[in-house]
């Protein structure tokens, strides 16, 4: 029986300040799941703490509410074991880039074929509005006291840094777009992140729905009035055809990713199949590893082990 | 035939080969029939400082370091200034002659804290702060003095076999050092030449050139020492014994398990136990194709136990291996374990802490972290292993309690197991047997992965199984898994989860949770690696007629209160010993049997505990001359 949207859905009550950023990511990530048509029981949705860390709870998959920062460590985990798992890691801004900056940067040296997502609202939604990572330097959201005193990260331009092979921006308010872009990550061989600019109406007064909308600008200008624009629209081509070329597009996606203010790029800014997912690596080493993943090994019968370790105690014996 | 108790002690800079004229050592004695300890210790340094092996041989079965060495091989000074006066009267020093006239104070490794105290001994003596000075003592004591050059050896044997190169491989010193040692003692050398073979097998020139330096410093030896008192010279073979490494015991035990994913991030001295998996990580499986173990060196102790735990939740068998510093980290993440019944096994192969402590040094200290680290109740197993043959089985166990019962297992271990080389029982895979619990193949209906049971413990799902989605949560939640924070709700949960506590100790059976080697008026409580020490030490006292119990405790959370209580009922002094400051499982054993300790024996130098200063100790007490709190000091 097909699958509908509808299937993708739990019934958990959604605690969300009405007007968030997050439900577009949400019903995105469940247009998505249904278009790819992926079998309920065959994704995992891992999600960090955090407003955004709730998300696993709303889809109807397998769904792991994990810790404040670590969602890639489990992430990674499950995929390992069980390849053929479709495995999603969601969380916010705070989490994925804060205290969790570590594991994005080692994740994205394995390549583990598996998308991350961030939830990019610019504080801590949870705890109450603290700045995050992404909060840019000398801007003041509504419940800090003083203006942000760090420099924020770029989150793009560290993922093509760490080595994520697919680099991609949405808005969550796009749902459709975001939708598409989901569903390209997900096809994607490799580790995709994606940044989603999500609006938080009740803690960041900067970066509102009605700001990435340009009002302010119209104002001033009358031809253009959303900030966003799509990368797909311009003549920018985000792919590494061929190895020579690598560099190259590493440097135009970071150059890219600095453009900011009146005119925000969302989309592809960076795709390599060329380099080697991390099943690869491993199957050089465990030819079968695909096919006998550590999730579906034999390890008994009749509650007796089979791993058969005599070769090795033949070694050690005197 | 009269029995061998013999200790052989190799010393010198980190780098220089000392462990691996020690395995030689080790095996060539083995083979030839006698039990082997060894032990290893070292600085936190890669090259230039002192290490050294001890390795005691005996035709009996032997668990334990002593503190006397029969025979000392040195190549380099501050081996003989730190270890001559371990030497046993009637024992032995080969060392190398060129060294005679070097002073303490133009060997930049010894520590002024030690060179103070040699200072003393040396002053008070009226000797020379030199070599010449210390081994005078060891020979005033009794010891034999076998100077050799090391240089001439070389310069010799370059002759003999007209290879000018060999003058100056001074990397062979250490196969020179075991072939003078075997030669003294006289152990036939053919086992000598297999293992330097075996050793350099896919080098085989490399391997004639030691093949003749071994040879011709076995003969020098044999013929200039003919009368060295300890002879060595084989014994009735024991059928399946293995030599075994520290490590070998949970990492073969983790193969045989099912263990097939290992996550970790490096640190002394556990990461020798995943470096061994993966270089084993193809694994043969009787009718079946291959199996493998994934094996992931993470960013940091954090990702590697949360990848263990995402891995673990598809239903693989999932462990990771660490010490003190990254069981810290981990902290956080086994309270998610808790919560969400994901079965775990931590092998927390402890070393001397605080904070970064002693890195390369023994110690019990992590018993009361180990217990209650993390925020929060939840229920999780702390359990001990003896030695090295003993944890092989006990991992098996581990496995089957976490899978039983749902809960993060953190199975202790230790420096002085992990840098130990053993002889003991081939391991018998046949003996571990693997029980997955309520893991489901299938899911038919309605599937809750926290549904109320009788026993407490649900039907458990995987990732990727059909029909049996379920969501997991740091939070509280429901039996869905998904957050509640109904008070009613939450009552139950909890008392569900903490119930499998009585489950455990009701459970698992009682010799699995302490072994009992019998009970007298004064018995010893003790866990993990003192086993071998304390045996020894017992067997040294029953020689003299004294007896003493000893219980060891290896299910120490949940505490097993009321079969320890049954135990010693009729104990009239209780002595706890234990590798660390504070008494740590005296606590424990305070808060939960409500009786005080009579003696503790304890040691926190580093040093793992050798069974000489056990039995001393045991011995004052039952004289009645010791203190309240013994503090054992040997090792350098
Ligand atoms: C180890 C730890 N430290 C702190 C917290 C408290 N905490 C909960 S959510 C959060 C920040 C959430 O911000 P972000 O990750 O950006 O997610 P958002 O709420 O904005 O979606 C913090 C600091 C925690 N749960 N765990
Ligand atoms: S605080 Fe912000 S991010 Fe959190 S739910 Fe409310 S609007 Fe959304
Ligand atoms: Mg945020």
């Amino acid at each position: 029986m097909a699958l509908k949207l509808a299937d993708y859905k739990t019934t958990v009550h959604n605690d969300w300040c009405p007007g968030c950023g997050d439900f577009g990511i949400v019903n995105a990530l469940q247009m998505a799941l249904a278009e790819m048509g992926i079998e309920r029981d065959k994704a995992a949705i891992f999600s960090g703490i955090g407003c955004s860390g709730k998300t696993s709870h709303f889809i109807n998959t397998y769904g792991i509410h994990t810790l404040h920062g670590r969602v890639l460590t489990f992430a990674q985990g499950g995929k390992l074991a069980n390849p053929e798992m479709t495995v999603l890691a969601v969380g916010g801004d705070g989490d994925g880039l804060g205290i969790g900056a570590g594991h994005f940067v080692a994740a994205g040296r394995r390549n583990i074929d598996m998308t991350y997502i961030i939830f990019d609202n610019g504080v801590y939604g949870l705890t109450k509005g603290q700045a995050s990572p992404t909060l840019k330097l000398g801007e003041k959201t509504k419940s800090l006291p003083s203006p942000n005193t760090n420099y924020n990260v770029n989150p793009i331009g560290l993922a093509v840094a760490s080595g994520f092979t697919f680099v991609a921006r949405a808005y969550s308010y796009d749902v459709r777009h975001l939708k598409d872009l989901i569903v390209k990550a997900v096809q994607h061989k490799g580790l995709s992140f994606l940044d989603v600019l999500q609006p938080c109406p009740t803690y960041n007064d900067l970066n509102t729905r009605d700001w990435y909308a340009g009002e302010d600008l119209a104002k001033e200008s009358i031809e253009r009035h959303s900030r966003i624009y799509k990368l797909e629209d311009t003549h920018f081509d985000p792919v590494v055809h061929y190895d020579d070329e690598i560099d190259e597009k590493l440097a135009q996606a970071l150059i890219k990713s600095l453009e900011w203010g009146n005119k925000i790029p969302t989309g592809i800014f960076y795709k390599n199949e060329i380099i080697s997912p991390f099943a690869t690596r491993l199957t050089d080493k465990i030819p079968n590893y695909l096919e006998n993943p550590p999730a579906k090994q034999n390890i008994s019968k009749d509650g007796i082990p089979t791993t058969d370790v005599s070769k090795i105690l033949d070694s050690m014996k005197v | 035939m009269s029995s061998v108790d013999f200790s052989w002690l190799i010393g010198g800079p980190q780098g220089s080969g000392v462990e691996s004229g020690a395995n030689v050592f080790s095996k060539v004695c083995a083979e030839l029939g006698y039990q082997v300890f060894g032990k290893r210790e070292f600085h936190s340094n890669i090259k230039g400082d002192h290490s050294y092996f001890t390795v005691r041989v005996s035709d009996k079965l032997i668990h334990s370091n002593v503190n006397d060495v029969s025979l000392m091989i040195s190549f380099d000074a501050e081996t003989i200034f730190r270890h001559s006066s371990e030497v046993m009267p009637g024992g032995g020093i080969i060392y190398d002659s060129d060294l005679e006239k070097i002073s303490t104070d133009s060997v930049g490794t010894l520590d002024n804290y030690f060179k103070e105290r040699l200072h003393r001994e040396l002053e008070s003596k009226n000797k020379p702060f030199t070599i010449d000075g210390v081994l005078e003592i060891a020979r005033e004591k009794g010891v034999n003095l076998y100077p050799v050059s090391f240089k001439t050896i070389l310069a010799s044997l370059a002759e003999e076999t007209e290879n000018p190169r060999l003058k100056g491989m001074i990397r062979m010193f250490n196969v020179i050092g075991v072939s003078l040692s075997l030669g003294l003692i006289k152990m036939p050398p053919d086992s000598l030449l297999k293992s330097i073979d075996s050793i350099f097998s896919k080098k085989p020139q490399i391997a004639e050139i030691n093949k003749q330096a071994a040879t011709y410093s076995y003969n020098y030896a044999a013929s200039k020492f003919p009368d060295f008192s300890f002879v060595l010279s084989g014994t009735e073979k024991q059928s399946d014994t293995i030599l075994v490494q520290g490590h070998q015991g949970t990492s073969i035990g983790k193969m045989v398990s099912g263990c097939r994913f290992q996550s970790y991030y490096p640190i002394t001295p556990a990461s020798d136990e995943s470096v061994f998996l993966e270089s084993n990580e193809i694994l043969e499986v009787h009718d079946d194709r291959p199996g493998s173990t994934t094996v992931i060196q993470t960013e940091d102790e954090i990702s590697a136990i949360g990848m263990m735990i995402g891995s673990a939740l598809t239903g693989t068998r999932s462990s990771t291996s660490t010490s003190g510093p990254g069981f810290a980290l981990m902290t956080e993440a086994i309270g998610w374990a808790g919560m969400n019944e994901v079965p775990i096994v931590l092998t927390l192969y402890q070393r001397s802490g605080p904070s970064t402590g002693l890195p390369t040094r023994h110690g019990q200290d992590d018993l009361l972290f180990a217990v209650a680290g993390s925020f929060g109740d939840f229920p999780r197993i702390v359990y001990a292993s003896g030695d090295i043959e003993e944890s092989f089985y006990d991992t098996g166990n581990c496995f089957n309690y976490s899978d039983v019962y749902q809960v993060p297992v953190i199975h202790m271990m230790d420096k002085f197991l992990s840098s130990s080389v053993v002889t003991c029982k081939r391991f018998d895979p046949q003996k571990i047997t693997i029980n997955r619990g309520k893991l489901l193949e299938k899911v038919e209906g309605e599937y809750k992965r926290f549904a109320f049971t009788e026993d407490g413990i649900s039907p458990r799902s995987r990732l990727g199984l059909d029909n049996g989605i379920f969501w997991n949560t740091g939070d509280e939640s429901d039996e869905t898994g998904h957050i509640t924070e109904d008070p009613q709700m939450r009552i139950k949960m909890m008392d569900k989860r903490m119930s499998k506590l009585d489950l455990i100790l009701k459970q698992v059976p009682k010799d699995e949770q302490i072994v009992s080697y019998g009970v007298h008026d004064y018995t010893i409580i003790s866990w993990g690696s003192t086993k071998g020490p304390i045996l020894d030490a017992l067997e040294m006292l029953k020689k003299e007629g004294i007896d003493i119990g000893f219980i060891q405790i290896k299910l120490i959370h949940p505490f097993p209160t009321e079969h320890v209580k049954s135990l010693l009922e009729n104990v009239k002094t209780i002595i706890d010993i234990e590798a660390n400051h504070s008494g740590q499982l005296g606590k424990i054993f305070k808060q939960n049997v409500t009786r005080e300790i009579d003696y503790f024996i304890l040691k926190y130098s580093g040093r793992g505990m050798t069974s000489t200063e056990i039995y001393e100790s045991l011995k004052r007490i039952t004289e009645n001359k010791a203190n309240k709190r013994e503090v054992l000091e040997h090792g350098a």
